[in-house]
């Protein structure tokens, strides 16, 4: 294992062809440090879910690189445990089959991988579903498995994409409480991808935000709220002046 | 009530026009016969029809057991062709665009024709009909197996592929699962001419077979065992229609999950 951060992107640019051509990423850099949960915050279209892509291996940069763990991820995926805004379950395996999708392609031994998998169901709020169809699962609780299964992938780092972006806004302030618990015993370090200024500042330890397309990185903000944050914090002065900085560099990069 | 007793009374009121429908159907052809004086080599009477059937109950079980067993070794031959020939065709699209127009040409082969052909080439005996009715079903199978393998989502495997899966992994976790229910569609279509193909090859020439049945009792100007042959054909077809539906079913329980479910998942 090297000291290199968990995640650094320098510089990157990415351009979909087409007609006209889409400037999706120009120049972006940013950090994860090892054990920290990062969050990317910027208005809809701007490159966010790009940016993953590319650390996840799925989307080349034409310029700049992407590193995950030192390595870098042009064109090889399987890095970092990503999870993509749609839940992506396979509706042709039960909740358990799902969970341990990632540890199987990581070569997990089945049993193994079922075993941690049985283990977490509790955590996870799945407890008894284990042979429920993903179309029998409520929208939480299908997000929650997605999730599951991207915890139960052995990668270092963790690549999500907007995860409650489909859920009400109640179901949306639990997931976050309890992703913020789930995150807190297990340690590893998160990139998390939203439009949801509240969202990043409870779940994070620092904020980028970015500029409208092509995306750019306008500023970053330390998090410096103690933790574990519940919905009373939403409401203090100092998640206040953090909540004001984040949506001045929004507005600052449009 | 319960639920089960619930969802039967549903089912045999959805059942019930049809089956008065064909009672009436059936009532109004012994009319008409009787009073036209229809000669019976010309239309028989359903009475005629059924006092054929039980005439011949001796001999159609031995004809129905060779003509069943070649449309199901021939769907076997096509579900391994149609999957075998689905797969290499999906894996390259310079051989897709070679082969495809071949396929959709080989289709339009009438088999009336293809049919005499195979009994000059192998014989009187089960291989030229099991050969046709392979003929027929493959083609189907093919076809929606490949549209499965092509169409299936992109994001499945993407996320297959960003959390490491190779090729292969992604060919066994996404591609082959996305496939399974054109596979069951296809099958489904080439089932349901299965037994017509069989009948078709045995026309031509056999020893034994509802098609064999059918020739003989025509050159004896004895249509009411036409009728009754005709019969047995359409019930094995929608029974074999019906089975290969059942094990659709049991290969893919995800796609009828949701609806009964839905309310446990939702609590």
């Amino acid at each position: 294992m090297t000291d290199a951060p968990a995640i650094e992107v320098d510089g990157v640019s990415l351009t979909y062809p087409g007609r006209p051509a889409v400037a999706a990423l120009e120049g972006t850099s940013l950090t994860v440090e090892r054990g920290a949960f990062v969050s990317l915050v910027g208005p809809s279209g701007c490159g966010k879910s790009t940016l993953l892509k590319v650390l996840a291996g799925l989307a080349r940069p034409d310029a700049g690189t992407a590193r995950v763990g030192g390595q870098d991820t042009t064109g090889s995926a399987g890095l970092a445990a990503y999870m993509p805004q749609r839940d992506l379950l396979l509706p042709w395996r039960r909740s358990l089959g799902n969970a341990v999708l990632g540890a199987e392609l990581a070569g997990v031994p089945v049993a193994t991988a079922r075993t941690q998998a049985r283990a977490l169901l509790e955590r996870f709020g799945l407890d008894g579903f284990e042979r429920a169809w993903p179309a029998e699962l409520s929208g939480g609780m299908r997000q929650r498995l997605a999730l599951l299964r991207t915890f139960l992938t052995p990668r270092d780092v963790l690549l999500l994409d907007e995860p409650f972006g489909a859920l009400d806004a109640l179901t949306r302030r639990e997931m976050q409480e309890w992703l913020q618990e789930v995150w807190r015993e297990d340690g590893r370090s998160v990139l998390l991808v939203t439009h949801d200024i509240e969202e990043a500042l409870v779940l994070s330890d620092a904020i980028y935000v970015m500029s409208a397309r092509p995306g750019r990185i306008v500023r970053r903000i330390e998090v410096d709220l103690p933790r574990p944050r519940g919905a009373l914090d939403t409401t203090s002065t100092r998640f206040g002046a953090l909540k004001a900085q984040v949506i001045e560099a929004l507005s600052a990069g449009r | 009530m319960s639920d089960a007793a619930e969802v039967l009374r549903r089912r045999s009121f959805e059942v019930l026009p049809a089956l008065v429908f064909l009672a009436a159907a059936v009532a109004a052809w012994e009319v008409a016969v009787r009073a036209l004086a229809v000669a019976p080599y010309l239309v028989p009477a359903p009475s005629r029809v059924w006092a054929a059937f039980v005439e011949t109950r001796d001999v159609l079980p031995a004809h129905l057991r060779t003509t069943l067993a070649e449309a199901l070794f021939g769907l076997l031959a096509a579900c391994m062709a149609g999957v075998g020939v689905a797969a290499v065709l999906g894996a390259s699209s310079a051989l897709r665009r070679a082969v495809y127009p071949l396929l959709v040409i080989s289709q339009n082969v009438p088999m009336v024709v293809m049919a005499p052909l195979l009994a000059v080439w192998f014989g009187f005996g089960m291989m030229p009909k099991v050969l046709i009715v392979a003929l027929i079903g493959f083609f189907p199978i093919v076809v929606s197996t490949l549209d499965g393998l092509l169409h299936a989502d992109r994001d499945l495997v993407d996320l297959a592929r960003s959390l490491g899966a190779g090729r292969a992994q992604v060919l066994r976790t996404i591609l082959v699962p996305s496939a399974v229910p054109g596979f069951f569609a296809g099958l489904q279509i080439s089932a349901a001419y299965a037994v017509l193909g069989a009948v078709i090859g045995e026309w031509v020439g056999a020893s034994s077979g509802l098609g064999l049945f059918i020739s003989r009792s025509q050159t004896a100007f004895r249509v009411d065992r036409v009728f009754v042959a005709v019969i047995v054909i359409a019930a094995v077809s929608i029974l074999l229609f019906a089975a290969v539906h059942a094990l659709a079913r049991l290969a893919m329980p995800w796609q009828h999950a949701g609806q009964g479910g839905a309310e446990r998942g939702h609590a």
